[in-house]
């Protein structure tokens, strides 16, 4: 008999036929390096039912569950048709979010029409691999491992004899049992200056000698700390220290950005360089300032048209994405679109966009976060797989479409990938007469939590993002998402309860949880009370100070006027979304949270959000000066042209593209892939309103290899690509706004603030130039890592300086976009823009030898740049392009292919003919990557049209469109490239295709 | 005859119900989005309506296998009412998760006019990966009422679990009964043979849509209501794509089916 657990079930179900799942299981064994051991791989569904029911009970719940046509079950007995060898099981470690265990719960209390007891009955699922083939146990353990995450789950194994002779695999249930009675600690802060640091780094040490996690607080931090609980004649509670290392991180205050800097930046980055350059274009701009909400909300808006405001959000979610991948990714996706829903009163999520910094999948180098080897990082091909699938999983179940992202590869993400997740959302201008991103919480207003409920997942989220990882981080960082719960909530929010004025305000539960999102809206009234003893729980007796922190993810905050409470949480609670009254806003001018009648924090509402002591920052750059790389011209172009279209950051990733939805909501109208030849776009566009011709184009830049030479050009350079990849799709940069979202590392150094600066200032200088106002940004300023290689030499793994400049602008008339395929033989070939020899930090240089970078950066000169965008637009409204794609990575060369494989049509063109500053090798020509040029192609009949339009402008006709398909470069009378398209294309899809 | 008046199914995931609904009131349809928990507490009457559409999206986030959880919890509180509003004569349509919705229903394929048994299932695709791509299909049924009219469509799909599959048995009654409404083919308009990405998720005999033995009863894959505008076709700005072209016919055939 198999251990047994006392009134538990086990209900397994198997597919019949078509049983792609386990195929797909084989496959990845095969993969690790099992292919000639392992013959066959069963998956088998395992619910097990926490309750005492009788057979007939059990039999009507595994008919609900599986599919009588494709699937068959088996109640409480082991498995004895297939033929195995051994027996894996992956499930859930206690209190970790088990989605579909929380549906089958629904179906079973809807069957019975009874509620489960929560404490003492539950559902739990896991997954059971039946293995054929001969295999050690060490293999078996390895294959394991490969296919759980120890973070957050469990692996079981047992040989065929052992499951045989136990009868099936044990019952497990994995409930959380928290049994101590929550206590309050309180924190004495007047020692010694060695243990108050200890304190801040290590975080409170509790009886057992265990330290709860970094709180990630200074000594000038801990010290105003202390003097103020001092002034106050008494200790800080434990959850007081925890709520003010929170409100005070790196992540939630952006320390770094508000900071001095030097003597000449007071104000410091972001109001001396970010908001300074929004505030004067915003001036400049007058009567045509399209700007409503920018930098104070979740996200930051623009209008639309008379009726509508577009916002824009992007965020990072690196740390949690480095420690369990599909969590960290899906929890950034679903949380960013919660910025939305929390942006004014509630904006609908509209589009989703992504943005991946990976190392090479190819890697298998293992690096640790432990001396003694034990503590391995995980795999870069893991983390890719596991952020692509966790966006898929989060964008796809929300209903929002993804048409727009990018992968980025480099080495140095190796320790921290970069997880980038924006999304777009709609809001009417005016709700009920009053604008709708203005909102304000009221004294009396009832504090509401909808959605999921805590539990111990989370915790130190927001202090955690902003130290480097190493040994000492915390699991229970972790989390996992729920996009269905939050769906739930939003909907009811945005499509049915906005509208009917029963709230004064609403925003986000994100990092640091309750504890910033309830007192950063106490400010707009001036005070709070919470009864945490009120907050749902997961499970019980969770102690004070993680219900407060927690980051327990799909969870909104709202201020109710207390006559409208009952009528929304019936609203809410119509459409399944849990809703509770955990409070009241006040004018107390304090922040108070009592447990149990017992008052376990008051603090000082104005200390607790503009307490922390300002920061002073020194910086230097001492720019670099690399070797400048010198070979001779490639004898065969043809193949550096395909090796060039396979590298990682050129090549295309469909693979991607088509496992996100980008056609819900039926609004979209440029998708990802582009022409018959599906290359990856550069700018995406949409139509988001049925009725209207109006539209809304989107793009990204960034070019973080750049960093190597100059920060400062590196950050021009992502803001002109980011508004060349939109103009070239046909957006107006007279009605663009920007998002930055700064990646960087090692804050801490100067050299690193001086690399930071530089770029804050090209920031400065180019939105300024190009009126491009900046509505919304963020930072992450610490994604190192620390560890130690195979060898057990200590490494530092630190990620090139890495700044993303997104584009939001409106059109008016979205049918006028042009894409970047060719469209017809005989179409006239220009190129738009000068090209000089900038291979600086260039995808070619890295290409002849990897870690090549040289020193020519691309510069950018906005003043003449700027007017060539203006006159793009005129020629796109005056429909004078046929086709239209902008030169980035890899330079004109790949733009000429990618235009040639994306229409599937030929090209012929004379790169002598290409307008220069000076005389430039023909390899140099095709793949330098100076900053301002588009490739276009017109028809014949508009050439005089077309020449007149761009006269005050550097352009060239190049060449043309051809039938015969292959790409052919000449230099004058001498072809120094000709490549079948069938070759490029073939090229250009081959690095993924097989992912 | 009058206008009908449509009911659009919304929540617990489910995610295309704005863009569904906006398909039927533009080809003249009147009607409500309505969410299943009206209908359960009896808000929102089933009675009250011509058509019912269940819209694409992950309702229960697909757990327990796509549509399966919702359909559930329509047999546990609605059975009557769907099963008495399937044999009246009038329409319901299942798009993406509202077709693996009606196949767990047994609304399609019901072979004996026994709605209610389920028949048919759309099991993981043969990718084993979600598809979102644009796909040729020709109509095949003469019975339909959906698709009357319409021969080839271009339309997206994006799902994870699409692949029709049935019983031997089954499929030959739904071969008998013309009741296989639409079918993935190559560009050229030859049948997919099961070829990928042609046939986009491995479905029996290249499958994308199934009706009842009545035709009022349309449950397919791919989604019409996102292909609303010639802008939506892929490859609209390389060359000419009409009103014609788009899903919007399928709702036009539905509002005529109750005025003409």
């Amino acid at each position: 008999m198999a251990h047994s657990h006392h009134g538990a079930n086990r209900i397994e179900i198997k597919t019949t036929v078509n049983d792609m799942r386990s195929l797909v299981q084989l496959n990845k064994i095969k993969e690790l390096g099992f292919a000639d051991k392992v013959k066959n791989v069963k998956l088998i569904e395992v619910y097990t039912v926490e309750k005492t029911l009788n057979q007939h009970e059990l039999t009507q719940i595994a008919e609900m569950l599986a599919n009588p046509i494709s699937q068959s079950y088996k109640i409480g007995e082991p498995e004895t048709e297939e033929k195995f060898d051994w027996a894996v099981e992956i499930g859930f470690l206690p209190g970790v979010t088990d989605n579909v265990a929380h549906t089958a719960k629904e179906s079973i209390e809807d069957l019975f029409k009874k509620k489960l007891d929560e404490n003492h009955e539950g559902v739990y699922t896991s997954t059971l691999l039946l293995i054929e083939g001969d295999l050690t146990e060490e293999e078996v353990k390895e294959i394991a491992k490969s296919k759980h995450n120890k973070l957050i789950e469990r692996a079981s194994i047992k040989t065929h004899a052992k499951y045989s002779e136990e009868h099936g695999m044990d019952v497990i249930v994995p409930r959380v049992h928290l049994q101590k009675e929550p206590e309050i600690d309180q924190i004495d802060m007047n020692i010694d200056e060695d243990k108050l640091a200890e304190l801040g780094k290590k975080g409170i040490k509790n009886a057992d000698g265990t330290y709860r996690g970094p709180l990630a607080l200074e000594m000038d931090y801990l010290n105003t700390i202390r003097d103020y609980y001092n002034s106050e004649n008494r200790r800080p509670n434990d959850i007081e220290l925890e709520s003010i290392a929170q409100t005070w991180s790196e992540h939630c205050k952006h320390t770094i950005f508000a900071a001095e800097i030097d003597d000449d930046l007071p104000e410091g980055l972001y109001k001396g360089y970010i908001k300074k350059a929004t505030y004067e274009i915003r001036a400049k701009k007058g009567a045509n300032d399209f700007c409503v909400s920018v930098f104070k909300d979740n996200a930051g808006g623009i209008i639309f048209d008379e009726n509508w405001v577009v916002c824009d959000k992007a965020e990072t979610h690196n740390t949690p994405s480095a420690l369990e991948p599909f969590g960290g990714a899906i929890t950034g996706i679903v949380g960013v679109n919660r910025d939305i829903a929390g942006f004014g009163k509630g904006a609908k999520p509209i589009m989703n966009k992504y943005g991946y910094c990976f190392a090479y999948p190819e890697d298998k180098d293992p690096i640790y976060r432990d001396k003694e080897l034990t503590n391995e990082a995980l795999k870069p091909r893991t983390i890719s797989d596991g952020v692509i699938a966790g966006v898929n999983a989060g964008g796809n179940c929300s209903g929002i479409p993804t048409p727009q992202g990018w992968q980025y590869f480099d080495d140095r993400y190796k320790g921290k990938p970069l997880v980038f997740v924006g999304t777009v959302g709609m809001i009417p201008k005016e709700i009920n007469g009053e604008p709708s991103w203005e909102k304000e919480a009221k004294p009396g207003d009832k504090i509401i939590m909808v959605g999921g409920r805590v539990g111990q997942d989370g915790i130190h989220g927001a202090t955690f993002s902003s130290e480097a990882l190493d040994e000492g981080s915390p699991a229970t960082a972790v989390q996992i998402g729920d996009p269905i719960t939050q769906k739930k909530f939003i909907d009811a929010i945005v499509k049915e309860i906005r509208d009917m004025d029963l709230y004064t305000s609403i925003t986000d539960n994100g990092a640091g949880g309750l504890s910033c999102s309830v007192s950063e809206m106490a400010r707009e009234c001036g005070g709070c009370t919470v009864e945490l003893d009120q907050v749902p729980l997961k499970y019980p007796n969770l102690d004070p100070w993680k219900i407060w922190i927690s980051e327990s993810q799909e969870r909104m905050t709202l201020a109710v006027p207390p006559e409208n409470v009952d009528k929304l949480i019936s609203l809410l609670e119509k459409r399944g979304a849990e809703t509770t009254v955990i409070g009241t806003f006040n004018n107390s001018g304090r922040c108070i949270v009592n447990h149990k009648g017992k008052e376990i924090m008051n603090v000082n509402l104005d200390f607790l959000h503009d307490g922390l002591p300002k920061k002073h920052l020194e910086t230097v750059y001492e720019k670099p000066q690399n070797e400048e790389p010198e070979f001779s011209m490639p004898t065969d172009l043809n193949e550096t042209m395909l090796g060039m279209l396979k590298r990682h950051n050129i090549c295309g990733y469909s693979y991607i593209s088509n496992q996100y939805d980008h056609t819900v909501q039926g609004h979209t109208i440029i998708y990802p892939l582009q022409g018959p030849g599906k290359a990856n776009n550069y700018a995406s566009a949409i139509k988001p309103l049925f009725d209207s011709k109006k539209g809304v184009i989107m793009s990204q830049g960034l070019n973080p290899r750049y960093s190597d030479l100059d920060t400062y050009h590196m950050s021009a350079c992502a803001i002109d690509t980011a508004i060349r990849n939109a103009v070239s799709l046909g957006a107006d940069i007279d009605y663009m706004a920007l998002m930055d979202n700064f990646c960087w590392c090692s804050s801490t150094e100067q050299q690193r603030l001086g690399e930071l600066k530089d770029s804050a200032k090209a920031c400065y200088d180019y939105a300024v130039e190009y009126e491009t106002p900046y509505i919304s940004g963020k930072d992450s300023m610490f994604n190192d890592f620390q560890g130690y290689d195979k060898d057990g030499n200590q490494i530092k793994i630190s990620i090139p300086p890495t700044l993303l400049i997104s584009s939001l602008s409106v059109v008016d008339d979205i049918s006028k976009v042009v894409t970047m395929d060719a469209k017809t033989p005989g179409d006239l070939i220009y190129i738009l823009g000068t090209t000089k020899d900038e291979l600086g930090g260039s995808e070619y240089f890295d290409y002849t030898q990897k870690g090549w970078l040289g020193n020519a950066i691309p510069q950018v000169n906005a003043v003449k740049s700027k007017a060539m965008y203006k006159a793009f637009k005129k020629a796109v409204d005056q429909d004078l392009l046929a086709s239209s794609i902008s030169v980035t990575l890899g330079g004109l060369g790949i733009a000429l292919a990618k235009k040639a494989i994306s229409g599937q049509l030929g090209i012929n063109v004379n790169l002598a003919k290409i307008p220069t500053n000076k005389e430039l090798r023909p390899d140099h020509l095709l793949f330098s990557e100076t900053q301002s040029r588009i490739l276009v192609t017109i028809k014949p009949e508009n050439k005089t049209q077309f020449e007149e339009h761009f006269q005050d402008h550097t352009f060239a006709e190049i060449g043309s469109i051809v039938r015969e398909p292959d790409l052919i470069i000449k230099n004058n009378e001498e072809t120094i490239l000709n490549t079948p398209l069938q070759a490029l294309t073939e090229s250009y899809h081959s690095t993924f295709k097989n992912y | 005859m009058a206008t009908p008046k449509v009911l659009v199914l919304a929540g617990y995931g489910i995610n295309s119900e704005e863009e569904l609904f906006n398909s039927f009131i533009t080809q003249g349809a009147t009607g409500e989005i309505v969410h299943i928990n009206d209908l359960i507490d009896g808000t929102k009457k089933l009675e009250d309506f011509q058509i019912i559409a269940f819209p694409g999206g992950f309702s229960y986030g697909d757990d327990t296998g796509a549509g399966n959880a919702i359909s559930n919890k329509i047999r546990n509180n609605l059975q009557d009412e769907i099963t008495a509003f399937a044999q009246e004569d009038k329409l319901i349509i299942g798009v993406c998760n509202g077709f693996q919705i009606i196949a767990n229903l047994g609304l399609v394929p019901a072979t004996k006019n026994q709605y209610g048994e389920r028949e048919s299932a759309l099991m993981w695709n043969k990718t084993a990966r979600f598809e979102c791509r644009w796909v040729h299909t020709k109509t095949t049924s003469q019975k339909c009422i959906w698709t009357q009219g319409i021969d080839k469509l271009e339309l997206p799909v994006a799902h994870g679990e699409g692949n029709f599959y049935t019983t031997p048995e089954i499929l030959k009654e739904i071969k008998e009964n013309d009741q296989i409404a639409l079918k993935y083919t190559t560009p050229e308009g030859d049948l997919a043979n099961g070829e990928y990405p042609h046939n986009p998720n491995g479905a029996l005999e290249d499958i994308a849509g199934i009706c009842d033995p009545s035709g009022r009863i349309l449950g397919l894959m791919p989604h019409p209501e996102r292909f609303n505008s010639p802008l939506n076709h892929p490859e609209w700005t390389r060359r000419k794509i009409t009103e014609e072209d788009t899903g919007n016919k399928m709702f036009r055939n539905a509002v005529e089916y109750f005025t003409k």
